[in-house]
């Protein structure tokens, strides 16, 4: 076995940056991801302060109507696709392979593509601000306003590039996982023992390989509409607007339960742990999370009640969403009965996963309220959507995914955070989160649309909408509490031991944070809830540790190839040359990456 | 049975298959969807286009089954390659394998022809009065056409030739079409560039063998999947593009 | 779980055969293709024989039918949920 013509020594033991550049190891590109998303979360929350701060009163003049729409369109992309999604493969990366007791996922440098070219996409997506405008048309961007006609300059051009780096990112991504999951566990973790995290993120993961090549397709024919002269959605040619709005809710749909079934796994993991029962209903809540991934591709016309679809089809896609309802509502009542009669520690992680469950509840009252069509017709477009989105990812998934970094911070970084101080940045920012975004199903319901910049004082928006500007600057406090707590603990807090929490799941059952290896020994799973189990019965061992684990080494192909792609994207929007110059250098990283070894011979 | 059983390992994983080739089927569920969602395009276009040329204006069904001949026997051809790898026959697989890739090089081949006919395409419309031709196209010429066909009578020609060509700009069907069948062919050229990498590869000693045999397995499910897509153009595309009735 | 791949897989032979059968029935279709007295019942007919290869090749030439009920699983959620957005798309903007 030789490796490529091209003779660079592969970096065995790399040291300071180039550790991180050619890492493969499974932990550290997951907290890769998590610091990389946990920024750009503040660049997007810092983009809604902004907009917050226009809309305190009627008729201000802060910022310009164009500036303005750059920054929701920017708001909403930043958050669901370069903070949400990659929190939440920052707590694949670390925890799958943890909790079904494997030394590391299937593909480890495919592993390490994917987050370099997620951050390829974040780059690009970003670099819009310095290149002649962010895009402008929304998180969805409806044809025909992203069209060239109705929107000149780049930044669509950004909008649909980074997207597509993205989409490669999170496909990469989402197979690897799959495949880990299905072929990676340890002896004994059959499919029935699996925790509810790896359950959920398997669900992810499969929703994500088939609803992202839908988006794929709606861009590229944005991108040859708008390179081209192509007319998808010219409507002078016969092309149908429409169409792209159903492509986007195909994918945008299942792309909703992509962001928060992860969250529910990490939820389901958080309140056994601290009610010292087993998860109640365990097969219930995952047959209800298969429900939910299987349901969430029947019901995405919702999205599009007041196009005009005709009776027949808003009837079904209201029946369809209602019924969705169900599978939510049985997880929250799984939940429910996992606190009944168990013996609470209400520590952080605890009160986010609580906190969790009621703000999502209210979420999903709201979401059910303009499942009726009817009603929907009110409610399409104003603050009431807004409100319902941010109770279902802000105080859905972003909840139990802070709640998720404060419970298994002990295994991320081996040192405990300070309680008290969490709480207190708890009660803070779920307090703050409710007088924010509450008070925009009254701005909705009283007509106010979403996506203005400015208001007229005549209309009785100014008070609610003030309460909403208050609300974000305490929000921005609490978010400060919170970076403190991390920070500061990460350098100097108490050290964890292996299992502070008295937990269930085989993360759990070794050092913190993990040895490079994971386990010394592979376990061998008998119960669900193994290690919970196991130290019922004294039956765990005395843990050993071992320098004699063959991992597969560092690499840098993956991070040639994210480079090539990075590369590539800026050339198609800027220079076509540039973009073949990025794509050889791509094709030189796969070809060289696919004949390394995965590990050198000696 | 006729093979050998020596190189059917038992992988060292939960299911005991291996990961590549899980991965592989993965992606070809995934590759559905983006096919699927280039088809509905199609689908949901079909005759909605604002000028002509229609598919019955360009499309040549003998041409295109030929093609479609050549893609299908392509994928026998690849079968046996890895038949004959398994066996250990590493000259039975480069045979196979360079004719397989062959028959995607021409697969191409017709394709680059086909558009670069339907570019080119024109209509023969004889100059009489209320010429047949004329009325059944009048709907589909824009106003150029018509009015350049109207400039080639005036010369007292018996015959106009009038251009009626299709690129993706021209209408919704070229759109549709060509970004359809033209991400089609870029996977066949994408499964092209792998073959022959694994072709030229297998000169090099110990390379490609029985007991590797799972990286022209793997090739080889790519190479049959873009087989199928393109059964299913077939039949979409052109079999029920000229057929009036749908 | 006994790895079944390679093993039982068919014979040359029997990929030859297949390649026969394939271009029969890609045969019929251009044939029927040309027979306008079918009418509507062309899109059926033209539906099944395609179906018919397609199947052919994803059991015979990418060996579903003799390995593990994993990969059918996997491509088959694929392929029915792609079949499905299909229609659905189809019904939706009224092509039928």
């Amino acid at each position: 076995m030789t490796s490529f013509p091209l003779q660079i020594s592969r970096p065995i033991h790399p040291t300071g940056i180039w550790n991180w550049i050619t890492t493969i190891d499974h932990k550290k590109i997951g907290i890769l991801y998590g610091v990389s998303a946990f920024i750009l979360f503040i660049i997007g929350g810092i983009e809604a302060m902004l907009m917050r701060a226009q809309l305190a009163s009627s008729n201000l003049k802060i910022i310009d109507p164009e500036l303005y729409n750059q920054l929701f369109t920017m708001h909403g992309t930043t958050m669901i696709f370069l903070a949400i999604m990659p929190m939440g493969a920052a707590f694949f990366n670390y925890l799958i392979p943890l909790q079904i007791g494997a030394r590391d996922v299937a593909f480890p440098r495919l592993n390490a593509f994917s987050y370099w070219t997620f951050l390829a996409g974040a780059i690009i997506l970003n670099a819009s601000w310095f290149l002649g405008g962010a895009p402008n048309a929304g998180w969805f961007g409806y044809a025909p306003i992203t069209g060239k006609a109705y929107n000149v300059g780049h930044g669509i051009d950004f909008w649909i590039i980074s997207l597509q780096v993205l989409g490669i990112a999170s496909l990469a991504a989402a197979f690897n996982f799959i495949v880990t999951i299905i072929n990676m566990r340890a002896p004994g973790m059959t499919f029935s023992r699996l925790p509810v995290f790896t359950w959920m993120s398997f669900i992810t993961a499969i929703l994500l390989v088939l609803a992202f090549p839908v988006i794929t397709v709606a861009l590229i024919e944005l991108q040859f509409d708008r390179f081209y002269g192509t007319n998808f959605f010219i409507t002078s040619a016969g092309g149908n607007p429409i169409l792209w709005q159903h492509l986007f809710w195909v994918f945008g749909h299942p792309e909703v339960y992509i962001l928060i079934l992860p969250a529910m796994g990490i939820v389901s993991e958080i309140l056994p742990t601290f009610s010292k029962k087993p998860l109640f209903g365990y097969p219930v809540v995952i047959l209800s999370g298969i429900i939910i991934g299987f349901m969430g591709w029947m019901v995405w016309s919702h999205h599009m009640f007041t196009v005009g679809l005709g009776p027949v089809a808003n009837s079904v896609f209201a029946l369809t969403t209602m019924a969705i309802a169900i599978p939510t509502g049985v997880k929250i009542f799984n939940w429910l009965g996992t606190l009944w009669k168990g013996s609470l520690t209400l520590n952080t992680p605890m009160l986010y996963a609580i906190g969790f469950i009621l703000t999502f509840t209210i979420g999903g009252i709201s979401g059910v309220m303009h499942s009726q069509a009817a009603s929907d017709a009110q409610q399409q477009d104003t603050y009431f959507i807004v409100a319902h989105i941010h109770y279902v990812l802000f105080g859905g998934s972003l909840i139990a995914i802070l709640g998720g970094i404060y419970y298994w911070f002990p295994k991320f970084t081996g040192r405990m955070y300070d309680e008290k101080m969490g709480k207190l940045g708890f009660y803070a920012f779920f307090i703050a989160m409710q007088i924010t975004f509450f008070p925009m199903h009254f701005t909705g319901l009283n007509g106010m649309p979403r996506r203005i910049y400015t208001y007229g004082s005549e209309y009785g928006w100014d008070f609610w909408n003030l309460i909403s500007t208050i609300g974000v600057l305490l929000l921005a406090i609490s978010m400060v509490i919170f970076i403190y707590n991390i920070v500061s603990s990460w350098i100097g807090g108490e050290k964890a031991s292996g299992d502070p929490w008295d937990a269930r799941t085989l993360e759990w059952s070794i050092s913190s944070p993990p040895p490079e290896y994971n386990f010394a020994v592979i376990p061998t799973i008998e119960y669900r809830d193994d290690w919970w189990e196991k130290k019922m019965l004294g039956k765990t061992s005395e843990e050993i540790t071992s320098d004699d684990v063959h991992l597969p080494q560092p690499s840098y192909w993956p991070f040639i190839a994210s480079l090539g792609l990075l590369i590539a994207g800026f050339g198609i929007i800027l220079s076509i040359p540039v973009a073949i110059l990025g794509a050889s250098i791509t094709m030189i990283g796969v070809y060289a990456w696919s004949f390394e070894p995965v590990n050198d011979p000696h | 049975m006729s093979e050998p059983n020596n190189h059917s390992t038992h992988e060292d994983t939960t299911t005991g298959l291996n990961h590549r080739k899980l991965l592989m089927w993965a992606f070809l569920g995934s590759d559905c969807m983006f096919f699927a969602s280039l088809i509905a395009t199609y689908l949901v276009y079909k005759g909605k286009s604002v000028t002509g040329p229609d598919p019955i204006d360009l499309f040549s069904i003998p041409v295109t089954s030929v093609s479609t001949f050549v893609l299908l026997m392509s994928s026998m051809s690849m079968v046996l390659a890895y038949a004959a790898l398994t066996k250990g026959s590493l000259k039975g697989f480069r045979v196979w394998m360079l004719s397989t890739a062959i028959m995607g090089m021409t697969f191409l081949g017709f394709q680059v022809f086909e558009f670069r006919d339907f570019t080119v395409n024109e209509v023969k419309i004889s100059c009489e009065e209320n010429s047949p031709k004329y009325i059944e196209l009048e709907s589909k010429l824009s106003s150029k056409q018509k009015s350049d066909y109207k400039k080639q009578c005036a010369d007292g020609i018996e015959e106009a030739h009038v251009e009626f060509g299709m690129t993706p700009r021209t209408n919704l069907f070229g759109t549709t079409f060509f970004v359809l069948t033209g991400f089609h062919g870029a996977h066949v050229t994408l499964g092209v560039i792998w073959l022959l990498s694994l072709f030229f590869y297998s000169f090099k000693r110990g390379a490609v063998s029985a007991e590797r045999h799972l990286d022209v397995d793997l090739a080889a499910l790519y190479w049959h999947f873009v087989d199928i897509v393109w059964i299913v153009i077939f039949t979409v595309v052109y079999l029920f593009g000229v057929y009036e009735g749908f | 779980m006994i790895n079944e791949e390679t093993s039982n897989h068919p014979t040359p032979k029997t990929y030859v055969l297949t390649a026969l059968i394939l271009s029969v029935l890609t045969a019929i279709e251009v044939g029927i293709f040309y027979i306008t007295s079918l009418g509507y019942w062309m899109i059926p007919i033209l539906a099944i024989l395609s179906i018919g290869k397609f199947a052919l090749v994803v059991m015979v030439y990418m060996h579903l039918k003799y390995e593990t009920k994993l990969f059918t699983i996997l491509f088959l959620s694929g392929l029915l949920l792609a079949t499905a957005v299909v229609f659905a798309l189809m019904i939706l903007f009224r092509s039928f």
